[in-house]
């Protein structure tokens, strides 16, 4: 099968390059609108000014990567009728309705509110401004609950039935709960807090151990620290829930998690595989680590397994996932990022206990912070990593278990896709270097501590006279 | 339950077509500040342009994703077999909102504004141009099987006709981006803009009224329903009102009037979108798919229409609420 006129393949390489260019910005976008919530609602409290710098500071990457957020968004959209025609047919009733639900609820909310947000600290009272902060973020986080309700339904479709190659919704809410809704969706968003967090964490760190604005960012530092402390142990607890409702309801991509040939009998102990170079063609690990007994502990936390984990050989070739190699390490390198952050975390703390984080002090401790620079942008790897594990571990199934992924493609001349495929890599290239260049220029400019606040006593509700633009670029309080 | 299976999908028609000439009518606006920023090469004008736009463009693009939703869970078939035959303008409208997108914050922080004002303009142009031939071919109805999939080819969707349908949009674009500038700007800047106006009233009509001669004599289907008696008489009454209308927006402009012109537009693309909807429905695939065929099982229809319905008018208020913040002049006093 020549793969370039293999419009099936094309497809589904055009879907996973704009799905995983795509997730690059929601992740920062909904994870840092949260904490631009905490910094506007302690300088409300407080009434000090750095937490209006910190906002205003920060709000400068977040609107950077919302415009990209959006423009990769738009094509996720329409690419169900363009490249999945098929699919779209079959699962629109609930489908389709569940992205109407994110474009109404989510999208508009934080659309809407964005504006304000950006433009009208000046125009708008202080605490009107705070609500449109609060809307902008419940919106971002709406949106992750949504879609991942959507993708979670894919993975355990719930609620009806395959009629005539047409998905019958007879319960909608249980299509909506469907079993692997709840945990996906916390997964999620405590992976959009986290990247969000360990990425505002490094920057900081990064200015400290350049002597730049060093009380200033060693505030941005401890609030993501408290924060942290509470994440990253319950996302490591609910990333093994995530694989324990993998193991129930999906073995075939559990399997592959675990490159696992052979099945092992309930009852008993069995092996888990640290490390190993998994050979499809001869369905076996060429060499391989071992955690002797290890597996019962990692899925039930005892020696011996309840239930059997079924290997890979029990499957057709062509009804498990392909590339068993990229799941088994993509399943690793996000598991062991989210066991280093946790270490991060947990060494970052205990140097505060010991007081190592005071404004003085914290400039000394070097490597501390150059392991925060280094965390910063692991979170996103291991998103994509999780990502991947979720959807090529779906395979062959589209709809797991009823619509195979050959049946949900659309029938369009592949050269359609190439061109279009091509076109994506190009753009998104120049887009992600772009962004890339633009935000370390924010970042190299620093925050703008000079910028007035605004009062919080002598603003009208809503400003009755219009305020004077500037000819220059933008409004002159959205300048800095 | 019978009248149900004809209502629902009746209604989710209309909420739809307000979805869509939401977005018409606002992002319209906007891609036509867009189209209209290439006529300038002063570098601040062109920031006011783009001023003019900063806290709404993002607002005013959602709605095109509410209508692909909104599409796509009451009539997913259509949804299916639309955007299957439209790949490529589908494509070119999904690149040249990108670079758009992406041309607001990358503009603002780059030393080499040409790019990324290119960026701006042309994908404004490109996403109209997308727009107008996916409007063109779908009105002209699209190539499907018994079973409603699409079995035309990947071109089917460029010929004369579209082509005629998507210059004209893009002169609608334009005259409605000249009257909202009008609007938003004062001096020299608003004089421009009440001359690009006018020019445009001359292009978009002259287009329109090539669409409204040549729809009935090359479309049987068309032509049965525009003749027969009770739309008849509508039919003959949007041509005069619409010719009402551009005589006050001639006026308006004119008499260098300043918010009555974006009026007046807005008043005439709701007509001519009431005239389309009237042509087109009951189908949604023209000639072939009506909206009962395509639609989604009623309890689907309720299910959105619990959930996105009664939003609509939150989405409206706050959407208005952002207009009101930002009411006013971009202009400093460098342009007054
Ligand atoms: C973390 C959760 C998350 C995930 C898994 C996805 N998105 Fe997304 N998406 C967002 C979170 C988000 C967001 C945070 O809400 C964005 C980013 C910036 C923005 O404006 O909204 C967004 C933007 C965005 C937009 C533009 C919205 C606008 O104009 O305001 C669309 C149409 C989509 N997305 C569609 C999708 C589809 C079809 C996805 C699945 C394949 C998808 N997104 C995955
Ligand atoms: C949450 C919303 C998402 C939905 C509804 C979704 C759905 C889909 C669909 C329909 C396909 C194509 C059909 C298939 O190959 O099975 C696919 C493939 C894929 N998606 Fe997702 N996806 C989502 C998010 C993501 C994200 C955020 C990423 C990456 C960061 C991602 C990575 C992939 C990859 C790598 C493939 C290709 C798998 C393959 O063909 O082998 N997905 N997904
Ligand atoms: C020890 C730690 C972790 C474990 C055991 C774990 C486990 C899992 C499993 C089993 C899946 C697949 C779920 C499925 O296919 O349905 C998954 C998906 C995912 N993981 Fe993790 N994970 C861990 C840490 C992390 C971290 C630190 C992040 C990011 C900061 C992350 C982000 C994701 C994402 C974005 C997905 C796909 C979406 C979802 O399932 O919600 N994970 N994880």
């Amino acid at each position: 099968m020549d793969l370039l006129s293999n419009t099936v393949a094309l497809s589904r390489m055009q879907f996973a390059l704009t799905a995983i260019f795509h997730m690059l910005w929601p992740v920062l976008t909904t994870g840092m609108a949260i904490y631009l919530v905490i910094v506007e609602g302690m300088w409300l409290k407080t009434r000090n000014p750095n937490y209006y710098h910190h906002a205003r500071f920060w709000a400068k990457l977040y609107i950077l990567n919302f415009g990209v957020g959006v423009a990769s968004g738009l094509p996720m959209e329409f690419q169900f009728g363009t490249n999945w025609a098929p699919l779209s047919e079959a699962v629109g009733d609930f489908f389709g309705s569940i992205l109407g639900f994110e474009g109404a609820m989510a999208f508009m909310l934080e659309a809407g509110f964005l504006g304000i947000m950006m433009f009208g600290w000046g125009r708008v009272h202080p605490v009107i401004h705070y609500l449109a902060t609060i809307m902008v973020a419940f919106g971002a986080n709406l949106s992750t609950f949504w879609i991942l309700v959507a993708n979670s339904w894919l993975q355990t479709p719930e609620g009806g039935e395959l009629v005539n190659g047409k998905f019958i919704v007879t319960d909608y809410l249980q299509a909506i709960a469907n079993p692997f809704m709840v945990k996906s969706v916390l997964h999620m968003f405590f992976a959009t807090l986290e990247t969000s967090l360990f990425v505002i964490g490094g920057i900081s760190a990064w200015y400290i151990l350049k002597n730049h604005h060093q009380t200033f960012f060693s505030q941005s530092l401890k609030i993501v620290l408290v924060v942290a402390i509470a994440v990253t142990p319950l996302q490591i607890y609910i990333g093994h829930l995530s694989a324990e409702q993998v193991a129930h309801y999906q073995p075939t991509k559990l399997a592959a998690m675990e490159a696992k040939w052979e099945t092992s009998p309930a009852g008993k102990p069995a092996d888990w595989s640290l490390l190993a170079l998994p050979d499809e063609a001869g369905q076996r690990n060429r060499w391989e680590v071992v955690i002797p007994n290890g597996l019962g502990y990692i899925l039930e936390f005892r020696k011996n397994l309840s239930l059997p984990v079924r290997g890979l050989k029990e499957w057709a070739p062509g009804d498990r996932p392909p590339m068993v190699a990229l799941i088994y390490y993509s399943f690793r390198v996000m598991s062991a990022i989210g066991f280093f952050l946790a270490g991060l975390m947990l060494w970052s703390a205990w140097r505060w206990l010991l007081g190592g984080l005071a404004a003085e002090r914290i400039a000394q401790q070097r490597w501390l912070l150059r392991a925060w620079v280094f965390a910063a942008p692991l979170g996103y790897i291991a998103v994509e990593a999780g990502w991947i594990v979720r959807c090529v571990g779906r395979q062959p199934w589209t709809l797991y278990g009823q619509i195979r992924t050959v049946d949900a493609a659309s029938r369009i001349p592949a050269s359609n896709v190439l061109t279009s495929l091509t076109l994506f890599a190009l753009v998104y290239s120049v887009l992600l270097v772009s962004a890339l260049y633009f935000g370390s220029r924010i970042i190299q400019q620093g925050p703008n501590l000079h910028l007035p606040c605004p009062g919080l006593d002598n603003q009208p509700a809503i400003a009755t006279q219009p305020a004077a633009f500037v000819p220059d670029q933008r409004p002159l309080e959205a300048q800095q | 339950m019978d009248a149900l299976v004809h209502f629902l999908p009746q209604v989710w028609f209309v909420i739809l077509a307000l979805f869509l000439f939401l977005y018409v009518m606002l992002d319209g606006f906007d891609l036509g500040v867009g189209i209209l920023s290439l006529t300038t090469s002063d570098e601040s004008r062109r920031s006011l342009l783009m001023t003019s736009l900063g806290n709404i463009w993002d607002a005013n693009e959602t709605w095109l994703v509410l209508v692909g939703g909104a599409l796509f869970g009451a009539f997913p078939l259509a949804y299916a077999t639309i955007l299957n035959a439209l790949y490529i303008p589908i494509f070119m409208m999904i690149f040249g909102l990108i670079f758009r997108a992406v041309a607001f914050e990358f503009r603002e922080h780059s030393d080499r504004k040409f790019l990324w004002n290119l960026a701006f303009g042309a994908g404004s142009f490109l996403a109209a141009l997308g727009q107008g031939f996916a409007l063109g071919s779908v009105i002209e109805g699209i190539a499907v099987d018994e079973a409603g999939h699409f079995n035309g080819s990947p071109w089917d969707w460029l010929d004369w006709r579209s082509i005629l349908v998507s210059l004209t949009l893009i002169q609608g674009y334009v005259l409605i981006g000249s009257t909202y500038l009008i609007l938003k700007t004062e001096g020299e800047l608003q004089k421009t803009h009440y001359r690009t106006a006018k020019l445009a009233v001359a292009t978009t009509v002259l287009g329109a009224l090539l669409i409204t001669i040549t729809t009935p004599i090359f479309y049987q289907v068309a032509r049965a329903r525009l003749f027969s008696p009770p739309l008849l008489y509508v039919f003959a009454l949007i041509p005069i009102l619409a010719m009402l209308l551009v005589w006050m927006l001639v006026r308006s402009l004119n008499r260098q009037e300043e918010a009555t012109p974006l009026v007046w537009t807005i008043l005439l693309f709701l007509l001519n979108f009431l005239g389309l909807g009237l042509i087109i429905f009951p189908y949604i695939i023209p000639n072939h798919i009506t909206i009962y065929q395509a639609a989604a099982s009623p309890s689907a229809l309720v299910f959105m229409l619990i959930f996105v319905g009664f939003l609509i008018p939150i989405m409206l208020f706050y959407n208005i609420y952002n207009y009101v913040v930002f009411r006013g002049k971009v202009a400093g006093d460098a342009h007054g």
